[in-house]
């Protein structure tokens, strides 16, 4: 009961809904960078959606099945074939034993994610399977999955099947936006702290995604955004999606690999509604935002949380 | 005792929110080390209240981040959200008096090869900070300290704040890979790196102890309201000792 690496891909990890109740030693979150994708394959196979998947990244990989499986591949369209044949997105498929899962060209987005019914095999690290690649622990063997690596896989045999092939609750339309929308964030602790014309050049300009972007950060080049006035900071916690200016201008959004804690002043918060598509995005691409207030991006969430405990049900 | 008036100086707590899935406890002080204590006395009156919709709650110098789970919090009419459920609980903590301890009680010894190949800024800090070698380690090693908050990376410690005469700033160019145990001083702090990372702080010495372990039960051996007590040892020692696992010094 395992799948075999033939190819590793450029980035395919193990990851989660992330490592919980650590901040305060410095541990990072992690899990996964598109939180919809990743519980969508998992409740599509079946599974808890704290399960872990495989986030693949840009480039595929090639896993060879060694046991019939029931996986799902959602998130960015990477061309996944099984055995030659074009494997459809978001769906639960049946795979038999000897079955060769690859992918080939992108088409869009840049991260997919892999589940199999029952999930991977693989010991949790202080409560999650997420990888933390810099500090070498979590995911398969604390690292990035290499050629002729095996996997165990969970028997999910005598697990009961009734839920899946149902068809799951869609979110509503204002969650989803479009994926050329601008991202939606919350004004960030330090927004007034920026000029006037930092403030409105965050509005209103196009910053594109750098590629020395990765799990930890996306770089982000547009002009610069300066503060009234230098001022002192002392490092705080951070959440996911915020975005930190640093002196040079040039804004960081603070992704699923960040630092637990930080001192550059926050401009804004990208809504956790519209993580999932800017994890989406390729560097080299422009990313638009627009500022809501907390109340609407609460909304937003509940109305995502709600689709996810139907999903559940 | 209230926390929040124990010192002659004065402080206040406010709550501010981070996006919609964070509160910030801000203690304002004219006192770091005050605030920063009060912080943590904050952070841990916080955990007491055991909140199920609060998943991880972070003390740094003068704030607690509560990152929470708006969906899982409980409210009682559709006209309110959770954010202001959650800031009207946590506010009912702040404001509470009484005390919490928030020192462990625990004194941990860290040993520290200071100087030469292991620290290599020390001769340098003592110039800047108008000491000489010895004196700097002196101050540095002779006192209890507070590990005032765990933060940038696993069982990364911020300890202080040292003696006043310790206060030089950060290093203009930080270096890119600090090896591991490498114990940085700027401003009247000290930190000591878990693994290999990059760095500003001028390196004054090595400890040969592993800050973080994922594997060990306990995988920090610091935790914020623990007292520090570095000592100085020898190359010989720092080699009879060396938990680095394939250290290169």
């Amino acid at each position: 009961m395992s799948i075999e690496v033939l190819k590793p891909g450029a980035l395919t990890t193990l990851q989660d809904l992330g490592r919980r109740g650590f901040q305060k030693l410095g541990v990072p979150v992690n899990g996964v960078m598109d939180e919809r994708a990743h519980r969508l394959a998992n409740a599509l196979v079946g599974n808890a959606q704290s399960e872990g998947t495989l986030e693949v990244t840009l480039m595929g990989p090639t896993l060879r099945f060694a046991v019939d499986a029931l996986i799902a591949v959602t998130g960015a369209d990477l061309d996944a074939k099984v055995n030659g044949e074009p494997l459809p997105l978001d769906k639960a498929t049946a795979v038999t034993a000897g079955s060769e899962l690859a992918f080939g060209k992108r088409r869009s987005g840049v991260r997919a994610y892999i589940a199999v019914r029952g999930g991977y095999r693989v010991d949790p690290v202080m409560g999650s399977v997420s990888l933390f690649a810099r500090g070498g622990y979590g995911g398969f063997a604390g690292r990035a999955l290499a050629r002729g690596d095996v996997i165990a896989l969970n028997d999910s045999s005598e697990k009961d099947a009734s839920s899946v092939g149902r068809k799951l609750a869609a979110f509503s339309q204002d969650v989803l936006a479009d994926v050329d929308a601008p991202i939606r964030v919350t004004a960030g602790r330090e927004w007034e702290r920026f000029n006037a014309a930092s403030q409105d050049a965050f509005q209103q300009a196009s910053f594109r995604l750098t590629p020395n972007s990765d799990r930890m950060g996306f770089r982000l080049e547009g002009p610069a955004l300066e503060l009234a006035q230098a001022a002192q900071m002392e490092s705080e916690a951070l959440g996911f999606g915020a975005i930190q200016v640093p002196a040079d201008g040039n804004p960081i959004v603070l992704m699923a690999d960040r630092q637990t804690t930080g001192g550059y002043p926050k401009i804004a918060q990208v809504c956790a509604v519209d993580l999932p598509r800017l994890a989406q995005k390729m560097p080299g691409e422009s990313i638009k935002f627009k500022v809501i207030g907390i109340d609407d991006a609460q909304r937003l969430l509940l109305s995502q949380a709600r689709t996810f405990a139907a999903w559940e049900a | 005792m209230n926390g929040v008036n124990s010192t002659a100086v004065s402080t206040t707590c406010r709550l501010r929110h981070s996006g919609e899935r964070t509160v910030i406890v801000e203690v304002q002080s004219s006192d770091r080390v005050a605030a920063n204590r009060i912080a943590r006395e904050m952070a841990a009156r916080i955990a007491a209240a055991n909140y199920p919709f609060i998943h991880d709650i972070v003390p740094a110098m003068t704030t607690v981040g509560v990152h929470y789970d708006p969906h899982r919090v409980d409210m009682d009419s559709n006209d309110t959200l959770p954010y202001r459920v959650v800031e009207s609980l946590l506010a009912q903590i702040i404001n509470t008096s009484g005390e919490r301890s928030t020192d462990t009680g625990r004194v941990v010894d860290i040993p520290v090869c200071y100087g030469g190949e292991y620290g290599s800024d020390l001769a340098e800090v003592a110039q800047r900070c108008g000491l000489s070698v010895d004196d700097v380690v002196k101050l540095h090693s002779g006192e209890l300290a507070n590990v005032m908050m765990i933060g940038f990376a696993p069982g990364h410690p911020y300890i202080g704040l040292l003696d006043e005469k310790l206060a030089p700033s950060r290093r203009a160019t930080p270096r890119t890979a600090v090896p591991p145990g490498s114990i940085g001083l700027a401003n009247r702090q000290s930190v000591i790196y878990p693994v290999t990372l990059p760095g500003g702080w001028n390196l004054i010495g090595r400890t040969p102890l592993r800050m973080f372990d994922p594997s060990r039960c306990e995988p920090c051996l610091l935790q914020a309201g623990d007292k520090v007590r570095f000592v100085a040892i020898s190359p010989a020692e720092f080699d009879a000792l060396n938990e680095h696992a394939g250290a290169t010094r």
